[in-house]
């Protein structure tokens, strides 16, 4: 009796915690704003500490699994490969190590998506929309095993070049003793 | 020295030593399930087990239900606006799962469960702690999917989740796990109880029951058993893939690597098509019972009904293309599927023919509940058959493939060769489960607005589909003037949810205020309405003796008993497989606990597993402590060689 | 205990049936040979599959209808009336067989006609299948006359046209009712279809195996058009993009060079020459927006850029950041794209 009861409870629950893996959110949110703004990719500021990073769409994207299988696609897509090569770097640095000359953050990867890099790294600021750039870096984070296992994409329908992103090691890890 | 000499000296107190009001006593005690929490989690009484199932069945439904209702809002005009494609994704997936996994064939295995033993004359099913853990695995596994649906990780692919739409890349997150572990966990349960059914029909009957004397509910569920153990393991086998796919990175389904997406399909379709005759055959057992009844008489043409549930249940495992028919096959092999698709029609009309024949030749007929659901089977059942046979064409599904039509085609078979039984079935047995008959009036409403409902609306969908209308469509545009009969249907299936709101009060109204019912209200033939109503823990008191296919009818005064079973320890006959002659006394199963942990701990495997494949590591000690819980000797009589 | 409303009932959808029997999807208003053979198919059995179907109700009103005796003993049976029913229900076996052994040879020599009906397919386009669009590609020997649109595929009507279906992501399937069955584009496969349309006529189509979010918005046109006509369309179709002739219109083309169209769309003639999205470069000329999903309009255009999520949810066509003054220039120049 208590087990139909609980079963009863849970059928009839409201979301509970609506999971943020699963949250597939095509629109971007307008409050958020479209990116053109600054994202700050650091904490330090002259003058005092600035207020902790509000911006909170880093958060709505990195662990997301919907998102970072968008960011996948749109790496495909955008030729991405053209001069990173899948993640192993030709023209462009490779992306699936720990090294970072502008930083590896989010934020920051977000930020050289988004106005370029000297030496090559094109500004994509008026190419690509604001939460396909942030879907571009949250995959970028997971080609060196920085996103949740649970959420990064899986084995490719296609050919693959690497193993798939829910099973690269962590390149700030790999290889360093603990 | 005689031969009895030489027999050793059964142990324990027999049946035959005692009187028949102490018998009563004594094998209520030794059969009797605990009061409390922990005798209702350690019970393994095929009637508490069995009613559970009901129950929880029963939930499912009217969830499964909901997500229709929502559905069908959705779509009651163009453009409606008022679900998205992702939630509409979502509920027409849970609604497939649902009804298919958590509802239909565990609502028939669980008919079967209650009334086998009691019509084969014995106390318990084979295998009692397997049919517990069946019950607790389906219970994880249906709270498992829908919690999931409500934490927004539903499953959204379909209920056949083809790949690759299912496959790693074009469904991220966690979702198409969760439908590849449900069905994991409900083909688990469905398999336990089917070998549990095979054993008991086969191995325990009573004596006298021959294989020609056997009821036909009985054949149904030993068929439907065999089927279910044929086809599961495909689907297993084809879910298991497809996490290992998405989970482990092989490349099973994809064709870039050397993989093939369409022998998902295959694997999913073998047991896809037996699986709707492993919904449907129980359904014609049913049936079979209920006729006979009614009619006044033996069934006509019992060998011929056998040798059909027999021949459809080979013949179901040679259909499975046909629901690949637009997919590109070579066109004779398509062909062939065509000719089998055709065939199996056959022992289908040969079973509705003897139905038909039995009512014709029998007395008057009392149109009680029951029997207006029978009627309206044949009424909605015969068509969806026949629009079987136009989908079994080729040329003709390629038109039809994919839209309403064949949305229709499946209810009608579905829900009028299924459902409508299974709701005569529980009006039919309800006094014997309950002790207390359903409102007749209240009977006669559900049945009118059930089959009102149904047929307004699914009738038009057949018509809506030849007018082009795909499936599993979120909406549609207004220009089609598809949207008047859109409403129509919708107006005939909030009917035919109602109908259903109906029939859960009578239920509840009839199990506190209901008349009180005899033994046996429809004067039926079979064993099971030998007993009390409801029915002891023990079932019999002594087994029966069986001389004819209805005996009941044919032992007017009373049955003959066989005796020598010990009433102080769980004790079942066992009989020879064809003549049914008494062989063995076999102990059967106390309760226990341990059919629950090890479900809890199978279940917490394959939760773990759908986020690593560490679970089933670390999920093993679990599921070992457990069975070796459960096989360990307690030191009870049972335990006794 | 017939319900009198099965009769009400049959008359309101009679109602319905007459209404929608001819429409632009409709299996039943069949426009090209193997859809009307079909269609033929569909009625013949209909009909056939009906009779047996009244046959056996009528069998179940004779039952409620019949007087009975009361049977004292149920076991007892009426050995002659037993003979006799056994006789009726053999014979209703036989003659269910006989029935489904017909349909079954119908069915064969169906499908027979069907394979015979494209065999000279002159015109060979492979559609491939995207999630939730369809590219269309006219293969032709001379590469320069290769034509790759999409959605909207137009036929010479009166000709036999062979579809090379193939798929780039899930399974999709290509379905146009009135000329002819479906059959699914599947990854990693190749199937081959071939149809006819008889008259000129436009056909409307849907991809029908889900395919994910936007399935129901995955529409195609099939316009048939008599010879001369579609050598004409054909060729204008080869021609490069028109340039911009307003201020607007050039605006326009800047702002479509300049922003995120690119990164996905090709206009042929100019830069913009990615192939990852439908082919815009005549797309002012054709019936319909988003595969199917909206009619051309300039106003519907401006929508459809301005908000795709809106219009078709989970679609790959992103919302972007446009200004009034863009997307109308974006609009102008587009539609100016014939």
């Amino acid at each position: 009796m208590k087990s139909r009861i609980l079963l009863l409870l849970l059928c009839v629950a409201f979301p509970i915690a609506a999971c943020e893996r699963e949250e597939r959110n095509t629109r971007p949110d307008p409050t958020l704003g479209s990116g053109g703004q600054g994202v700050p990719v650091t904490t330090l500021a002259p003058g005092g500490e600035r207020p902790a990073i509000s911006d909170t769409k880093a958060s709505e994207f990195e662990g997301n699994a919907y998102h970072l299988s968008e960011g996948k696609r749109l790496f495909d897509w955008f030729n991405c490969s053209g001069c990173h090569a899948n993640g192993g770097g030709g023209m462009g640095p490779a992306l699936m190590d720990d090294k970072w000359i502008y930083g590896g953050s989010i934020e920051s990867i977000h930020a050289t998506i988004r106005d370029g890099r000297p030496n090559g790294m094109p500004s994509f600021r008026d190419r690509i929309p604001d939460d396909q750039i942030w879907e571009l870096a949250a995959f970028v984070r997971s080609l060196s095993g920085n996103a949740p296992k649970s959420a990064a994409p899986s084995r490719n329908d296609n050919m693959m070049a690497h193993p798939s992103e829910n099973r690269l090691p962590n390149a700030t890890t790999l290889g360093k003793s603990p | 020295m005689s031969s009895a000499d030489l027999a050793p000296k059964p142990e324990g107190i027999l049946d035959t030593e005692l009187d028949a009001e102490s018998l009563r006593h004594r094998l209520a005690e030794t059969w009797k399930t605990q009061s409390g929490l922990f005798g209702v989690l350690s019970s393994v009484d095929h009637k508490v087990i069995a009613r559970r199932y009901l129950i929880t069945a029963l939930v499912f439904l009217c969830l499964g239900g909901l997500s229709a209702v929502a559905m069908r809002v959705q779509l009651s005009g163009p453009e409606r606006g008022l679900i998205g494609p992702d939630l509409y994704n979502q509920l027409f997936t849970m609604h497939g799962v649902t009804m298919m996994f958590l509802f239909a064939v565990p609502i028939v295995q669980a008919v079967g469960l209650y009334l086998v033993p009691l019509m084969v004359g014995t106390r318990n099913t084979a295998f009692p702690r397997l049919s517990a853990f069946s019950y607790w695995i389906y219970l994880s596994g249906g709270v498992f999917v829908w919690v999931s649906f409500f934490l927004n990780m539903g499953p959204d692919i379909g209920w056949f989740a083809y790949v690759p739409l299912s496959g790693p890349e074009f469904a991220p997150g966690k979702r198409a796990d969760v439908w590849a572990q449900m069905i994991t966990y409900t083909e688990v349960s469905s398999l336990a109880v089917a070998v549990a059914t095979i054993v008991t029909i086969l191995k325990q009957r009573a004596p006298g029951m021959s294989l020609d004397r056997i009821p036909l509910f009985v054949w149904a569920m030993l068929v439907t058993s065999f089927v279910v153990v044929f086809a599961m393991p495909s689907v297993m086998i084809a879910s298991s893939f497809l996490i290992l796919d998405r989970l482990v990175g092989t490349h099973i389904f994809n064709p870039a690597e050397g993989g093939d997406a369409l022998i998902f399909q295959h694997l999913f379709w073998f047991f896809g098509h037996p699986e709707v005759y492993i919904i449907f055959l129980p359904a014609t057992g049913m049936v079979s019972a209920m006729v006979p009844a009614f009619a006044g008489r033996p069934i006509f043409g019992y060998l011929a009904l056998v040798l059909s549930l027999i021949a459809v249940g080979i013949l179901s495992f040679g259909l499975w293309v046909h629901h690949m028919f637009a997919t590109g096959l070579p066109k004779l092999g398509a062909s062939f599927f065509t000719a089998s698709s055709m065939l199996i029609a056959i022992p289908n009309g040969v079973q509705i023919f003897c139905w038909l024949a039995t009512l014709w030749s029998g007395g008057p007929l009392r149109l009680k509940t029951p029997l207006l659901f029978v009627f309206g089977f044949f009424f909605i059942f015969v068509a969806g058959g026949l629009t079987g046979v136009m989908l079994a064409s080729v040329p003709l599904d390629l038109q039809v493939h994919d839209t309403y039509f064949v949305v229709a085609h499946f209810h009608y078979v579905l829900i009028g060769g299924s459902v409508f039984p299974l709701l005569g079935a529980t009006y039919y047995w309800f006094p014997k489960l309950t002790g207390r008959m359903m409102s007749e009036r209240l009977g006669r409403w559900h049945f009118w607005l059930a089959f009102i409902g149904f047929n307004a609306a699914f009738f038009p969908m057949h018509i809506v589909g030849l007018w082009g209308m795909p499936r599993r469509v979120y909406t549609y545009p207004v220009e089609l003037g598809w949207g008047g009969i859109n409403l129509f249907i919708t107006a005939g299936a909030l009917v035919f949810f109602f109908s259903f709101v109906l029939f859960v009060i009578n239920l509840v109204w009839s199990s506190r205020h209901g008349e009180t019912a005899s033994e046996n209200p429809w004067n039926a033939g079979t064993l099971e309405w030998a007993t009390s109503s409801p029915p002891a823990s023990y079932n019999f008191a002594r087994i029966p003796v069986v001389t004819h296919s209805e005996p009941l009818w044919a032992e007017r005064k009373a049955l003959p008993v066989a005796a020598g079973l010990r009433v102080d320890a769980r004790e079942v006959l066992i009989s020879t497989v064809a003549e049914a002659k008494p062989d063995l006394r076999e102990k059967s199963a106390r309760p226990s606990i341990w059919p629950l942990f090890a479900a809890l701990s199978v279940g917490g495997t394959f939760l773990g597993s759908i986020f690593t494949p560490w679970a089933v590591v670390w999920g093993a000690p679990p599921i070992a402590i457990s069975l070796i819980g459960w096989f360990w000797p307690k030191g009870a009589p049972e335990d006794e060689e | 205990m017939r319900p009198p409303t099965g009769r009400i009932a049959g008359a309101v959808l009679l109602a319905f049936i007459l209404s929608g029997c001819s429409g632009v999807q409709s299996a039943l208003d069949p426009k090209g040979p193997a859809a009307v053979e079909l269609a033929r198919l569909i009625w013949f059995f209909t009909v056939l599959c009906a009779i047996v179907w009244v046959l056996v109700m009528g069998t179940i009103a004779a039952i409620l209808l019949r007087r009975r005796q009361r049977r004292s003993d149920p076991l007892r049976i009426d050995q002659p009336e037993e003979r006799m029913v056994s006789r009726v229900v053999i014979s209703a076996v036989g003659a269910t067989a006989f029935v489904l052994v017909a349909l079954t040879l119908l069915s064969f020599f169906a499908n027979r006609t069907l394979a015979g009906i494209g065999e000279n397919a002159g015109l060979t386009i492979r559609v491939t299948g995207h999630q939730w669009w369809w590219e269309v590609r006219y293969e032709n020997a001379e590469p320069s006359r290769i034509l790759t649109t999409a959605n909207e595929i137009h036929i010479p009507a009166g000709e036999a046209v062979r579809f090379v279906l193939q798929s780039d992501d899930v399974i999709h399937s290509f379905w146009v009712p009135a000329l002819h069955g479906k059959l699914d584009l599947i990854p990693g496969m190749v199937n081959t279809l071939t149809l006819r349309a008889d008259k000129p006529g436009i056909y409307r189509g849907q991809c029908a195996e889900f395919c994910g979010a936007q399935h129901a918005h995955m529409a195609t046109l099939v316009i048939a058009e008599p010879r001369a006509e579609f050598d004409a369309w054909y060729a204008e179709q080869l021609k490069p993009a028109a340039e911009p002739s307003s201020d607007e219109q050039r605006a326009g083309h800047d702002a479509f060079l300049n922003g995120p169209c690119v990164m996905c769309h090709r206009i042929q003639g100019t830069p913009a020459g990615a192939v990852t999205g439908p082919d815009l470069t005549h797309i002012g000329g054709r019936q319909t927006l988003a595969a199917g999903t909206l009619k051309m309009t300039r106003g519907n255009l401006a929508a459809w850029i301005a908000d795709p999520q809106g219009i078709k949810p989970g679609s790959k066509m992103p919302v972007m950041d446009l200004d009034g003054d863009e997307l109308n220039a974006i609009v102008a120049y587009l539609e100016s794209l014939k």
